[in-house]
């Protein structure tokens, strides 16, 4: 350790109370960043891992502008040729097909218009939660001809239960009269109101039978192994698409553009987060300032001495911003290992949001929720704090530079 | 006399003061602009879910609640609406509705809608409605045959002005009622969910169309101000008989006060992280003013002068920093919020807002209960972390204290 180093070290214990303070002024700082951060990037993942679960994987192949338009015929006319470049695709774990009409639903006693979708039972479970949250009753199987799967509140307005039979009305891909009679097979409850309310799930085959799709589907939905894989997967198949034939254009679409709302939302919170925690870091600042101002202030007398001897201005400068140097680091060590331990323990307990958890149901979301810690979120408010008191140790180091030795030690 | 030495010591050191001033204002500043941000969000919101066919307080038939289909209308609301305009303070209004689950549909398109049979004199007092058609015009009376309605759901149906609109559902007889309207207004609303949800028509259209002959389905009304409501609520669910049910806007949007219980908590805690981060400032600080009089404390004790004034001479001086921080930071909320108040656009991110059910353009509020909330943390917590360094001060004995250099 150089004479400096041992120098500033021992400067920082000569008033303990002081430095203890503002070190635990930053590893306060730290702390909190590193909870906030993890919990944000937590949150986020969790809606989207929800929301693709749910509604649209990471993934789809579409007939260009049925995701504006949604109109039956609007397809993907050749599916399996599409399956044959997902099936190539790097990190594209599973997929399957599906088709959507709006359709009228009929029980004995109630209508309502509902979206009739049909699904690949087998793969549909690799893709998405439909299989894991049935209620009551069961799953689809492949091939099934009159199984139906619906939501526990549309169930409630239908006023159906298991067993029971529903006549689907609505129009085939060709325009004509689609009609068929179903069997509540199974209920489920997802916990988001809108998709409990408004869907009903029916084999492919069945669906295709129904609406005369003639082989064709609305949406190839493909899952990836993560969410860093879905820009690589997507370019892949955007680029294969061209070699199908171009006389039905087909569009590769990432979860950000099938659920435009989502990203955007993320972004605005993650904006508002920011906005938070400058304000905070700038409170933290002012707060350690006082710190760093009267360890050079109670030492002028000292420093006019030093200077006398012949030790020059920069030196001084130096040994001040080591000082703060320690003490800062010092507190975003300790803020690190708090702010991750806390963290930690979190992640691993999951914090319990009883009172909201009417409202994360509709996104999808469980109400315990669980922060993320990773290197990114666990850095990342470290880093600010680093910054942020590096700028404010450097306005009275800096004030060093412009002393004189004769001013020093005529200060009182 | 403590008042004139602690404001004279508080000015010994100025830079030292200014520096911890500025700490205290800035957190009080953040505190009050960032709970006026959410709390002007959070009001918005709520003014747009009870705009949106809410209304304060809504009258059903019983069991339309819970399953709200046709067969639980009001057959002959004549009483209820006799009871309500008897109740009904000066200022408020009320009106009734249809309200049905239906299926719209063209040539192209088909979708699950709302539909809303309205007294378009009425309802024009009580929801958004009369005041958001922007393209056409909003119904008149005697139209039996126009719809109007979101630009939305225009825009999904690839349809304009002055084109049929197909309207299904069922009638009271279980029968699908089925009948062609024209569109003759379009209307916007601050969420395209609530553009894509709901169609209007007249009220006689749609009563004739669905066999409801007198029947509503509700009755809302409108407070002129929002503190009456349970009492209001109350007094009419009293005056009507079992048969009927009365709710207010908190039981009809339970989510609206879910998301109001959520941010109340947010702001406290926020309030709170904000202060522990000032507190350090201030404990370090009046620490460092402290220990810099010990030989003047010293002094003052071997004069005769006891713990008990130290200790409040000191809080004095905390006193008139917290003080003097408060008012300049309040003053600089104020200035921010005025700023503010032409609103902060999220048009940018209006896809996103949208997602969390947030209105585009955010207007800061201020509410009393927040300014205080804020500064009555401050206050006193700020009070109670100087009582460390006060104590310590106490503390001194004179012949520790005139030996310490």
């Amino acid at each position: 350790m150089s004479v400096d180093a041992k120098m500033a070290w021992r400067n920082l214990w000569r008033n303990p109370r002081r430095t203890i303070l503002t070190v635990a002024a930053i590893a306060f700082a730290c702390l909190l960043l590193i909870f906030m951060l993890s919990w944000q990037f937590g949150s986020y993942e969790a809606m989207i891992n929800a929301a693709v679960k749910i509604h649209t994987g990471h993934l789809q192949v579409q007939a260009k502008g049925y995701q504006e338009k949604q109109s039956i015929r609007q397809v993907v006319p050749d599916p399996q040729a599409v399956a044959k470049i997902l099936a190539k695709a790097p990190g594209v774990s599973h997929y399957t097909f599906r088709s959507d009409a709006f359709s009228l639903v009929s029980s004995k006693q109630r209508t309502y218009g509902v979206l009739v979708v049909g699904i690949e039972p087998e793969k549909e479970a690799q893709v998405s939660t439909l299989k894991k949250i049935i209620s009551r009753g069961s799953y689809l199987l492949a091939g099934d001809k009159n199984g139906a799967l619906l939501g526990h509140l549309l169930a409630k307005n239908l006023q159906v239960g298991l067993g029971d039979e529903v006549t689907v009305l609505g129009q085939g891909r060709d325009g004509s009269i689609a009609a068929t009679v179903l069997k509540v097979k199974g209920i489920y409850r997802s916990g988001m109101d809108q998709f409990d309310r408004s869907s009903l799930q029916i084999s492919l085959q069945n669906f295709d039978d129904t609406y005369t799709m003639m082989g064709a589907v609305h949406e190839v939905v493909a899952v990836c192994r993560s969410l860093d894989a879905v820009p690589q997967a997507k370019d892949f198949v955007a680029a294969k698409l061209t070699g199908l034939p171009p006389k039905h254009p087909l569009v590769a679409l990432d979860w950000d553009q099938l659920m435009p709302g989502l990203l955007q939302g993320i972004k605005i919170d993650m904006i508002s987060g920011l906005i938070f925690y400058f304000l905070l870091l700038l409170v933290v600042a002012f707060s350690i300032l006082n710190t760093f101002l009267m360890s050079i202030f109670e030492r002028m007398h000292e420093f006019g001495v030093l200077m006398a001897l012949g030790t020059t201005p920069g030196r001084l400068t130096k040994l001040v911003l080591l000082e703060s140097t320690a003490l800062t680091m010092v507190g975003v060590a300790a803020g690190l290992v708090l702010g991750c331990a806390v963290t930690w323990y979190f992640q691993d307990q999951g914090i319990a949001l009883t009172g909201a958890s009417d409202i994360l149901r509709q996104y999808g979301l469980p109400h315990r929720m669980y922060p993320q810690l990773s290197l990114l979120s666990a850095l990342l408010g470290p880093a600010a704090v680093l910054a942020i008191t590096f700028l404010t140790a450097l306005y009275p180091a800096l004030k060093i530079r412009r002393l004189s030795p004769l001013k020093a030690l005529s200060y009182v | 006399m403590f008042c004139i030495m602690a404001w004279r010591n508080i000015w010994r050191n100025t830079r030292r003061t200014a520096v911890i001033l500025t700490a205290i204002v800035i957190g009080v500043w953040s505190m009050i602009l960032l709970g006026s941000l959410m709390r002007g969000m959070l009001t918005t919101m709520v003014e747009n879910g009870i705009a949106t066919l809410t209304g304060h307080v809504q009258v059903h038939a019983k069991g339309y609640r819970a399953d709200p289909v046709i067969e639980n209308s009001m057959t002959s609301p004549g009483r209820a609406e006799a009871a309500v305009n008897k109740l009904l303070p000066p200022g408020g209004h009320w009106t009734a509705r249809v309200r049905v689950n239906a299926v719209a549909s063209n040539a192209r398109h088909a979708s699950g809608v709302t539909l809303v049979g309205i007294d378009p004199a009425k309802e024009a007092k009580v929801s958004f409605i009369g005041r958001a058609v922007n393209k056409g015009r909003y119904l008149k009376p005697e139209d039996k045959y126009g719809v109007v309605v979101g630009k939305a759901l225009l825009d999904k149906f690839e349809t304009r002005l002055g084109h049929k609109l197909v309207v299904m559902s069922q009638d009271t007889t279980k029968q699908i009622a089925s009948r062609a309207f024209t569109i003759v207004g379009v209307f916007r609303a601050d969420l395209e969910a609530t553009e894509k949800e709901f169609i209007f028509i007249t009220m006689p259209a749609a009563q004739d169309m669905l066999k409801l002959k007198d029947g509503v389905s509700e009755i809302a009304v409108l407070l002129p101000k929002e503190d009456g409501v349970a009492a209001f609520a109350q007094g009419l669910s009293s005056a009507l008989p079992g048969s009927y049910e009365v709710q207010t806007w908190q039981e009809l949007q339970p989510m609206l006060e879910a998301y109001l219980s959520i941010f109340n908590g947010f702001i406290a805690i926020w309030n709170l992280v904000i202060f522990i981060a000032m507190a350090f400032g201030i404990v370090n600080t009046t620490l460092m003013a402290v220990y810099e009089r010990i030989r003047e404390f010293g002094l003052l004790k071997a004069l005769g002068m006891k713990p008990r004034w130290i200790v409040q001479e000191v809080l004095t001086q905390s006193l008139f920093l917290l003080l003097l921080g408060m008012a300049l930071g309040n003053l600089l909320a104020w200035l921010s919020i005025r700023a503010l108040s032409g609103g902060i656009d999220l048009s940018a991110f209006a896809a996103g807002a949208e997602y969390f059910g947030m209105s585009r353009v955010i207007f800061p509020e201020i509410a009393a209960g927040d300014v205080v909330l804020a500064n009555v943390v401050v206050f006193f917590l700020g009070l109670l972390v100087s009582a460390y360094p006060a104590l310590k001060a106490s503390r001194f004995t004179p012949v520790k204290a005139l030996a310490h250099n």
